[in-house]
């Protein structure tokens, strides 16, 4: 349980820690904040040459308002997340998710670009910025590009990430005629990995939804968004009836593989209470009324 | 490889040569003989090993010793000492906050942070702060409730 030996460098700069892992030759792996690569390390399970720290990176962690994004540098821990009034303000979804995220302890450490990086299949993040349909920024050896969080993800722990390219921010779009809005979770124990959770969010005109969003975690190998669940919304007035056939085409969109936890069976229904729930709570919330 | 750092823990600064894959847990158990901080798990479930850095609350065995260079850390050693125990740790006694005592590091290092964070308003609030801190003896009762009684008594301050 003790990580193998590597060497460790933390430079100054985004370029400076790029060409470090270019000079790994494919052997380097990049920290942020720590929280997913050092268990792995500690399990041996990873075993790189060298560690790139961005630690000493300055300019990476900030959350600002820019027209109608929120932009988030990629080093921003969850508890600054967890804390922020700008979060609060204009990304209630992600407000309500954070404190699902792992332990305080955990949410003092990790970052949102780390965990991106990560790409776990139950973790709020990914799912967050799939549900936003956030732009994901990085930088690596031939310059910039930005990625749809939809096309980032590409399985349980994997995504489109070349191996030395850094994410250094991520825009995440307000919805700002979305009123209504529900965040959905299940865990074993609070702050563990989630056997299933749900995003909602809602426009209402003339108490009719006119916008839906709705996107899913920890029923597939990759954070999703439900686009025929959405769809299905769309012109739907609220009530017992829309909620259940809500609920119905989101556990048919989901295809969960049976784990130590639970079996897929589980996953299916436990996925589509929370969607039930989870529009009743933001049809409640768009109407004014609390839920 | 081998790195300078210098970090600062309970108020004594220290100057060490460490290798990177040095953990801090091990950095501060093992090179400062600072033995308060215990160590569980190794991968970040229990939290037995959780200390303040600058003021947060972290997991040392998920933390590189190297990355504290600069940083400001208290471990248990740090709140109080047995003649003076700080508020939290007097609860602990006086609620039987604890049984073996393992886990007790780590859950008083939560707690200092949970205090300052959040207001802790319900009973649930404080094991769903808790809930990254195992604890295999008490069945969290009397840890609940000696966080409480610190909560209660801060309020009552403020009022």
């Amino acid at each position: 349980m003790k990580p193998a030996a590597f060497d460790y460098v933390a430079p100054r700069d985004l370029k400076s820690a790029i060409d470090a892992l270019v000079g790994a030759g494919g052997d380097g792996k990049v920290m942020a904040g720590g929280q997913s690569l050092t268990p792995l390390l500690n399990f041996r399970m990873a075993r790189p040459s060298l560690i790139v720290d961005l630690l000493r990176i300055p300019g990476l962690s900030f959350i600002e308002l820019r027209e109608n994004t929120v932009v988030i540098g990629a080093l921003t821990r969850h508890a600054d997340l967890e804390f922020s009034d700008v979060i609060a303000a204009h990304l209630p979804v992600m407000a309500a998710a954070m404190p699902h995220v792992a332990h305080l302890a955990i949410r003092n450490r990790g970052t949102i670009g780390g965990s991106l990086s990560h790409a776990d299949p139950a973790a709020e993040l990914p799912m967050l910025a799939v549900f936003y349909g956030a732009t994901i920024k990085v930088e690596g050896p031939a310059g910039r590009r930005e990625i749809p969080a939809e096309e980032f993800f590409v399985s349980a722990l994997s995504n489109c990430l070349e191996p030395e390219e850094i994410v250094f921010e991520i825009e995440f779009p307000v919805l700002t005629s979305h009123t209504g809005w529900a965040f959905e979770e299940v865990a074993r124990r609070f702050g563990d990995f989630a056997l299933g959770c749900i995003a909602v969010s809602l426009e209402l005109t003339d108490n009719t939804v006119s916008d839906a969003r709705v996107a899913v975690m920890g029923v597939d190998d990759t954070p999703r968004r439900l686009r025929e669940a959405e769809e299905i919304l769309r012109g739907a007035e609220g009530g017992a009836r829309t909620a259940l056939r809500f609920a119905q085409i989101v556990r048919a969109s989901v295809s969960p593989a049976d784990d130590i936890h639970v079996s897929s069976d589980y996953r299916r229904n436990l996925i589509g209470a929370l969607a039930e729930r989870a529009f009743n709570t933001a049809f409640a919330r768009a109407v004014g009324a609390k839920p | 490889m081998k790195m300078d750092i210098a970090v600062t823990v309970n108020g004594r600064k220290y100057q060490e040569i460490v290798e990177p894959r040095l953990l801090l847990s091990d950095f501060l158990r093992e090179t400062l003989g600072l033995t308060g901080t215990h160590v569980g798990c190794e991968h970040g479930i229990c939290g037995a090993c959780t200390v303040l850095v600058n003021g947060d609350s972290v997991r040392s065995c998920l933390t590189l010793a190297v990355r504290a260079n600069g940083a400001e850390i208290t471990t248990v050693e740090g709140l109080g000492t047995p003649e003076a125990l700080n508020e939290l740790q007097h609860q602990f006694r006086e609620k039987h906050g604890l049984q073996c005592g393992f886990c007790t590091p780590g859950m008083l290092i939560t707690g200092m942070d949970l205090l300052k964070k959040y207001p802790l308003a319900s009973d649930a609030e404080i094991r769903e702060g808790l809930s990254g801190n195992l604890c295999r003896c008490t069945g969290y009762q009397n840890i609940v409730a000696a966080i409480r009684a610190v909560v209660d008594q801060q309020d009552g301050n403020a009022s």
